[in-house]
C-alpha cells in the first residue's frame, strides 16, 4: 500500500531528472554545433568591423597599413583655428562631397524602394489572379532577378546608349523625344537611369514577397467581400492591404537596408558621375583610389552607423517580428 | 459583357507588358551577341544575321575562360562551406531551447544585412595579413560573410517547420544530436539544401565589391569584375559585341538553374525574407 503510493512520485522525480539530463547534454551539444560558426561570423565579419572603425580614428594610409597613428575624430570632424581668430573646419562631416554622396544614397533608396513596393503590388497581385499562362509569368519575372547585377548594369547600359541604343530608338520612333538622350552620361538623367535599372531588377523580388504574402489570406475574405457587394478597390485598401502589411513590411526594409549599400549598379552603369555616385562607391573611392584609406573607414563607418540606426528604428516603429516566433 | 471582355483584355495586355519588360533586355543582349561588324550598331528588333564571331573572341582572345573557372570554383568552394557550418548551427538554433537564442538569430540576421564597405577596410587588411590577397581563398573567406548568415537563416527557418515527432524516437534511442542530424534530419534536408545552395551560389557567383577590391590581375579575376572591364583599343572604342556575348555566357546557365528550380526557389527566397 504505502510502496504504492510512495512509487509515482519517486518515478516522475527520476523522469524528470532524466529529462533535464537529456536537455542539458542537447544544451551543450548545441553550444558546440554553434561555435564554427560564431567563430567564422567572428573572423570574417566582427573583426574587420572593428578594425574598419579602428582605421577611421587613426591617420593609416593604404601603403603603410600599420603605421597609423590615432587621431581622435578628426577624420569625422576637425577644426583648426587660424591667427586671425576664424576656425575653419575639415573632416567628413562638412565635406560636400560626402552630403552629396548622402543625398544621392537616400534618394535612391526611397525612389527606387517606393516604385519597386507599388509595381512589385501590381505583378503580385496579376500572379495571385488565376488565369492561363500564370506559370509563364512567374518564371519570366524570374530572368531579371537570376540575371547578375553587373551583366544588368551592362545590358542596359547598351540599350541607353545614347547613339545606338534601342531606348532612343523607341521612344523617337514613337515621338517621345526629337534628340537622343545621353542616359547614363548626362548629369540629368544618370540617376533615372540608375534607377530603372534597379527597379527592373528587384521588383520580382519585391512581387515574389508580396505574393507570399498574399497566399496566405484566406480565400474565404475575398469570397465574403464579392457576396457583400464591395467595390474591389474597397476590398484593396480594406482588406487585402492590411493582410499583407506584415509581409510588406518585412520586404520594404529588406530592400531599403539593401538600397542604402548600393555599390556595383551605380560603379558600372555610371562611372565618376557625382550625379548619382552613393555613399558605397564614394568611401571605396577613398580607401583604394584616393589613398586617403582612414578618411575611407570614416565613411564606411559612417554609413554602418546609419543603417544600424535605420535597422532599430524601422523594428521599433513597425513591431516586425524577425525570430519568426519561438517554438 | 462587353464590360468583361474590356476587363479581360486589359489584364492580358498588363499580363503581356510584364512579360516583355522582363525579358527583353537579356532577349537583346542575345540578339546583339549574334551581330558583328556594322550590324552591331544598327537598331534591330528582331534577328537579323547570325555570327559566332563575338563568341570566339570572348573565349579565345584574354583570360575570360579562366575567369569562368575562377567563378565556378569560387562559388562552388563558398558554398559547401557554408552549408557545412551551417548544418549544424541552425540544428542548434533551431531544435534546441537555450537562453539567447533569440538574440543569436538576430545578429546572424544582423550580419547578413549590414553594408559590405563596412568591413572592407578591415577585411583588406585581414587578408594581406593571411597572404591571400589577389587568390581565389581572399574570395571564398570574404564571402563566408554573406553566405553563411544567409545560409543559417534559411535552414533554421526550415528545420523549425519539421514535427519535433521525428526526433523522438531517436532520442528516445539514445541518438546523439549528431546522429540526429546525419541520420534523421539529413535525408529530409535534401531538398533545403539545394535550395539554399542555388541561392548561395547565386549570390557568390555575382558578388562585386569584394572581387573588385581582393583581386588585382587578369588570371584571378571572377566574372562579373572581368566584363566590367572588358574594354576595346580605345576608350570610345567599347566592344559591346563582346561584353553582350560574355554576358550572355554567364548569364545562360543562371537563367536555367533559376526556371528549373522556379519552385523551389521562390519558397527558398521568401523563407529568406522572413515571415512577418
Amino acid at each position: 500500500m504505502t510502496t504504492e503510493a510512495l512509487a509515482p512520485p519517486k518515478a516522475v522525480a527520476a523522469r524528470r531528472h532524466a529529462a533535464s539530463e537529456l536537455t542539458r547534454s542537447r544544451v551543450r551539444s548545441a553550444m558546440i554545433f554553434l561555435l564554427p560558426m560564431l567563430i567564422a561570423l567572428a573572423i570574417v565579419a566582427g573583426w574587420p568591423l572593428l578594425r574598419t572603425i579602428y582605421f577611421s580614428l587613426t591617420d593609416t594610409s593604404l601603403t603603410n597599413l600599420y603605421g597609423g597613428k590615432f587621431v581622435g575624430f578628426k577624420n569625422y570632424l576637425g577644426w583648426t583655428t587660424l591667427k586671425s581668430g576664424r576656425t575653419i573646419f575639415s573632416g567628413l562631416l562638412v565635406d560636400p562631397v560626402w552630403w552629396n554622396a548622402v543625398g544621392n544614397t537616400v534618394r535612391f533608396a526611397v525612389v527606387s524602394v517606393a516604385l519597386e513596393t507599388v509595381i512589385g503590388m501590381i505583378v503580385a497581385l496579376v500572379l495571385n489572379a488565376e488565369f492561363k499562362g500564370r506559370g509563364i509569368v512567374r518564371a519570366a519575372i524570374l530572368v531579371p532577378w537570376a540575371i547578375p547585377t553587373i551583366v544588368s548594369a551592362k545590358m542596359w547600359a547598351w540599350m541607353l546608349n545614347d547613339q545606338f541604343g534601342i531606348i532612343n530608338d523607341m521612344l523617337m520612333r514613337l515621338g517621345l523625344i526629337s534628340t537622343k538622350i545621353a542616359w547614363t552620361a548626362s548629369a540629368d538623367t544618370a540617376m533615372t537611369a540608375v534607377l530603372i535599372v534597379d527597379i527592373w531588377k528587384t521588383t520580382p523580388f519585391m512581387a515574389l514577397l508580396i505574393l507570399a504574402g498574399l497566399q496566405m489570406v484566406p480565400k474565404d475574405v475575398y469570397e465574403a467581400a464579392r457576396i457583400d457587394g464591395v467595390h474591389p478597390i474597397k476590398v484593396f485598401f480594406r482588406v487585402t492591404l492590411p493582410l499583407v502589411r506584415p509581409a510588406l513590411m518585412v520586404a520594404v526594409i529588406f530592400r531599403l537596408l539593401d538600397a542604402m549599400r548600393i555599390f556595383d549598379l551605380v560603379y558600372v552603369l555610371t562611372p565618376n558621375s557625382s550625379a548619382t555616385e552613393t555613399m558605397s562607391v564614394v568611401s571605396r573611392e577613398n580607401l583604394f583610389d584616393f589613398d586617403k584609406f582612414a578618411y575611407g573607414s570614416a565613411q564606411s563607418t559612417l554609413l554602418f552607423l546609419i543603417i544600424a540606426v535605420m535597422t532599430g528604428i524601422y523594428i521599433w516603429l513597425g513591431n516586425v517580428r524577425f525570430d519568426g516566433g519561438d517554438r | 459583357m462587353a464590360w468583361t471582355i474590356l476587363k479581360k483584355t486589359a489584364f492580358y495586355a498588363l499580363v503581356v507588358f510584364i512579360v516583355v519588360v522582363a525579358v527583353f533586355p537579356f532577349y537583346y543582349a542575345i540578339l546583339t551577341s549574334f551581330k558583328s561588324g556594322t550590324d552591331l550598331f544598327r537598331v534591330t528588333y528582331w534577328p537579323t544575321g547570325f555570327s559566332l564571331e563575338n563568341y570566339v573572341k570572348v573565349l579565345n582572345t584574354g583570360s575570360f575562360p579562366q575567369n569562368l573557372l575562377n567563378s565556378v570554383f569560387i562559388a562552388t568552394v563558398t558554398v559547401l562551406g557554408a552549408l557545412f557550418l551551417a548544418v549544424t548551427a541552425s540544428f542548434a538554433l533551431s531544435r534546441v531551447r537555450f537562453r539567447g537564442r533569440g538574440t543569436l538569430l538576430m545578429v546572424i540576421l544582423g550580419v547578413s544585412m549590414f553594408p559590405q564597405i563596412a568591413v572592407l577596410a578591415g577585411l583588406f587588411e585581414l587578408i594581406r595579413f593571411l597572404g591571400i590577397y589577389n587568390t581565389p581563398w581572399a574570395l571564398i573567406f570574404s564571402y563566408t560573410i554573406f553566405t553563411l548568415p544567409f545560409t543559417v537563416w534559411v535552414l533554421t527557418t526550415f528545420m523549425r517547420d519539421l514535427p519535433i515527432e521525428i526526433e523522438e524516437a531517436a532520442i528516445v534511442d539514445g541518438a546523439t544530436p549528431w546522429v540526429i542530424i546525419t541520420r534523421v534530419f539529413m535525408p529530409l534536408m535534401w531538398p533545403a539544401l539545394v535550395t539554399t545552395g542555388l541561392l548561395a551560389f547565386i549570390g557568390a557567383w555575382n558578388e562585386f565589391l569584394f572581387a573588385l577590391t581582393f583581386t588585382s590581375s587578369n588570371a584571378t579575376r571572377t566574372v562579373p569584375v572581368a566584363i566590367s572591364m572588358l574594354s576595346g583599343g580605345s576608350e570610345h572604342e567599347i566592344p559591346w559585341g563582346n561584353i553582350m556575348a560574355a554576358s550572355v555566357i554567364v548569364t545562360i546557365p543562371l537563367v536555367a538553374l533559376v526556371l528549373i528550380f522556379q519552385r523551389k526557389i521562390i519558397s527558398g527566397l521568401t523563407a529568406g525574407g522572413v515571415k512577418g
